[in-house]
């Protein structure tokens, strides 16, 4: 053995297989099963962070950001419906259940959203009391499992969306596991407790879009055509999708990128299937224009929306508003670090607890358990719910203004560049300082 | 006893006539001229009023009906009586794809076959089908009883919770989950009974029938609990 008169290179860790894909590695080879987890697409993927708007300059005039209006409003379902939704925001709480979310949280949900003036949604799993109480406007899903589903219901809501996808999953059905399925959930969902609830990723009475025209005209007969009807899509092929909606007879689009939450899906679903909702929202657009629709059928759109710059760059894209899922849960309080002990001993940390199937939130948001939920407070919850949502609207209109802009759906595309070569081909904007936008025919 | 002409009236005037009926109506009877196969004819009626359709019905007939009786003289489309929440729809021709689709209560006869999905999803509702029915029937199926006098096509029940399946003729085959149960007395009773609520009893002998049911294996996602059921 002679002693080596050299250092040994530094221990490189692989980044191809780095300590995450090491450990799924591991995980599945112990357990035999795939990881199912909640939440959006965990990696970076193109986002709003990569536009800019450019506001005012010697071409543009600004807006005074303390006196002049910039508006908020937005109307929904002013093609067929006789009572379409009259929202004071743009941004809307996206669609879920009540059973992935406890009733104080769904409660939570429809006080926020009715103290800021939008809209909320039921899920996968049916309409509560509670949350019917508490919304002024609620957006009743139509899902495969039609868990929940009858005709009061429906005729109680404001507005029905249809599902056909999410976009964490979009071509996937949903789950809820037995951990979640208390006496309620079970009773709603007519099914026996403590059993492994799936959700049918296809409707049980129609298939293709010519189908769905028939559905949505038999919705409309049932609710004599007051509610407004939104198509929900997972984004992956948004411009024949969108079309596909026009021609169904659909209202309103929603189209969620591949960023949106879920309460549980498999890890490998999450990640790797759909698009980025930046590179969807452009192709949508076209689809309404290339049919005469846009603005007549309105585009919400969802997956990853986290302040009032994402909002205003969504809609200068095109989009009417957007849908939050994951953010409003945060603003009610999930993964907050007050729970940070709590959540070291279910093995994570605040920010990164995703296992909202397995029912244990310390914040008492994605469980069944009566002791956890009665840890939310739907009153207070609800305020911080609303104030989230009123400090998004004013930094939205903060950027607008400063487009000179009167209203939030004056922003359009014109007003954005892109930091990245793959932000401007997805957003169809120009690179920062050229006027280059990659893909372009010319 | 109104009688509304579909050939001169509008399916929203015949609807909406019907939907705003309440439950102590004393137009109980109604007839439906000329339906000629338009879709959601009489769909979300809420009344104890008995409606007869003189003719072929289109897709979703009597969609999330309830208390209502209609009788559809022909054949119906797609997802006839889907998500029913209670009454009877009779249909006396055949049903094509989804019939009963996601009901709730109620009961759903069919004279003639149904199609694929017959009970699709079905949670709450019975189904009595004189013919034969396609395949993926009772797919989901949550609760209920489906009874078929035919055969049955591929998949029979597949992925089935708790949703009964009587079925006097051949299967094609069973879809995953789904199994052959016995026949215990109380079955025979519900079987009996269900045969007697579709005006065949004494002409229908249940003893015939085989009993299918969900093995109740995939109740759990969890791989280490399969061995408990
Ligand atoms: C806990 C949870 C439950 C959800 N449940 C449903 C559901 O029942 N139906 C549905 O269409 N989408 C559901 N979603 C998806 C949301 O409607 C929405 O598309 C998504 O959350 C938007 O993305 P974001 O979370 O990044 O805002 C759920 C999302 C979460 C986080």
């Amino acid at each position: 053995m002679s002693e080596r008169d050299w250092l040994p290179t530094t221990p490189r860790k692989s980044a191809t297989f780095d300590d995450y894909a090491l450990s799924e590695i591991r995980r599945a080879a112990a357990t035999g099963i795939y990881d199912i987890r909640g939440g959006g697409s965990k990696r970076r993927l193109p986002n709003f962070d990569d536009l800019l708007l450019l506001g005012a300059s010697m071409t543009r005039y600004p807006l005074e950001g303390y006196r002049e209006k910039c508006g908020t409003e937005v109307t929904l379902g002013t093609r067929f419906a006789k009572n379409p939704l009259k929202l004071a925001i743009p941004i809307t709480i996206a669609g879920m259940s009540f059973g992935s979310l406890s009733a104080q949280a769904k409660e939570a949900l429809g006080r926020g959203a009715s103290l800021a003036g939008t809209s909320t949604t039921t899920g996968d799993g049916g309409m509560t009391p509670e949350e019917r109480g508490q919304s002024r406007h609620l957006v009743y899903q139509y899902l495969p499992s039609r868990y929940g589903m009858n005709p009061d219901d429906l005729r109680r809501a404001d507005a029905i969306e249809i599902v056909i996808g999410q976009g964490a999953k979009p071509g996937g059905g949903g789950m809820l596991l037995g951990q979640k399925i208390s006496d309620r959930v079970a009773q709603m969902r007519n099914l026996p407790k403590g059993i492994d609830q799936r959700s049918a990723c296809r409707h049980p009475d129609w298939t293709g879009a010519d189908d769905l025209e028939i559905k949505i005209h038999e919705l409309r007969e049932i609710t004599n055509w007051e509610k407004p009807i939104y198509l929900k899509v997972g984004a992956s092929r948004p411009y024949y999708d969108t079309a596909l909606a026009v021609k169904s007879g659909a209202d309103v689009v929603v189209l969620d990128g591949m960023q949106g939450g879920t309460a549980a899906t498999q890890e490998v679903f999450i990640e790797h299937v759909g698009i980025p909702l930046l590179s969807a929202i452009r192709p949508a657009v076209q689809a309404l224009q290339d049919l005469g629709m846009h603005r007549k059928v309105q585009l919400i759109v969802s997956g990853g929306i986290r302040n009032g710059a994402d909002v205003a760059k969504a809609l200068a894209l095109g989009a009417d508003a957007v849908a939050i899922g994951t953010a409003a849960l945060t603003a009610l309080g999930d993964n907050d670090p007050q729970w940070e002990a709590e959540y070291e001993r279910l093995g994570t940390t605040a920010g990164a607890y995703d296992d909202w199937h397995e029912g244990k939130d310390p914040a008492g948001i994605t469980t069944q358990t009566p002791e956890l939920a009665a840890r939310l407070d739907p009153v207070k919850a609800g305020r911080r719910l609303a104030n989230y949502l009123k400090v998004m609207t004013l930094e939205a209109q903060t950027l607008a203004r400063a487009c000179g802009k009167n209203h939030l759906h004056n922003l359009e595309p014109e007003d954005l560049v892109a930091l990245t070569i793959e932000a401007a081909a997805m957003a169809r904007v120009p690179l920062a300082g050229t006027e280059w936008i990659p893909g372009q025919r010319f | 006893m109104p009688v509304v002409d579909l050939a001169k009236s509008s399916l929203r005037e015949l609807n909406a006539a019907l939907q705003q009926l309440g439950p102590t109506t004393n137009e109980t009877d109604w007839t439906v001229l000329n339906p000629s196969g338009e879709h959601a004819i009489a769909a979300g009626v809420d009344a104890p009023v008995t409606v007869t359709i003189a003719g072929p019905v289109g897709y979703f007939c009597g969609g999330m009906n309830k208390l209502a009786t209609l009788v559809v003289e022909g054949s119906a489309g797609q997802g006839v009586g889907e998500n029913m929440m209670s009454g009877l729809i009779h249909v006396k021709g055949d049903a094509s794809q989804s019939a009963g689709a996601t009901g709730r209560g109620g009961l759903l006869i069919v004279e003639g076959n149904a199609s694929a999905r017959c009970g699709i999803s079905m949670k709450g509702i019975d189904i009595v089908v004189k013919g034969g029915i396609g395949h993926l029937s009772a797919f989901m199926g949550q609760s209920g009883r489906l009874v078929v006098f035919g055969e049955a096509g591929e998949a029979l029940g597949d992925s089935l919770y708790e949703a009964r399946l009587y079925v006097r003729g051949p299967v094609a085959g069973l879809g995953a989950d789904c199994i052959e149960k016995e026949m215990r007395d109380e079955h025979r009773q519900e079987l009996f009974d269900l045969i007697k609520a579709a005006g065949e009893a004494g002409k229908v002998d249940v003893g015939e029938f085989r009993r299918y049911g969900s093995a109740r294996k995939l109740y759990n996602f969890n791989i280490d609990n399969v061995d408990a059921y």
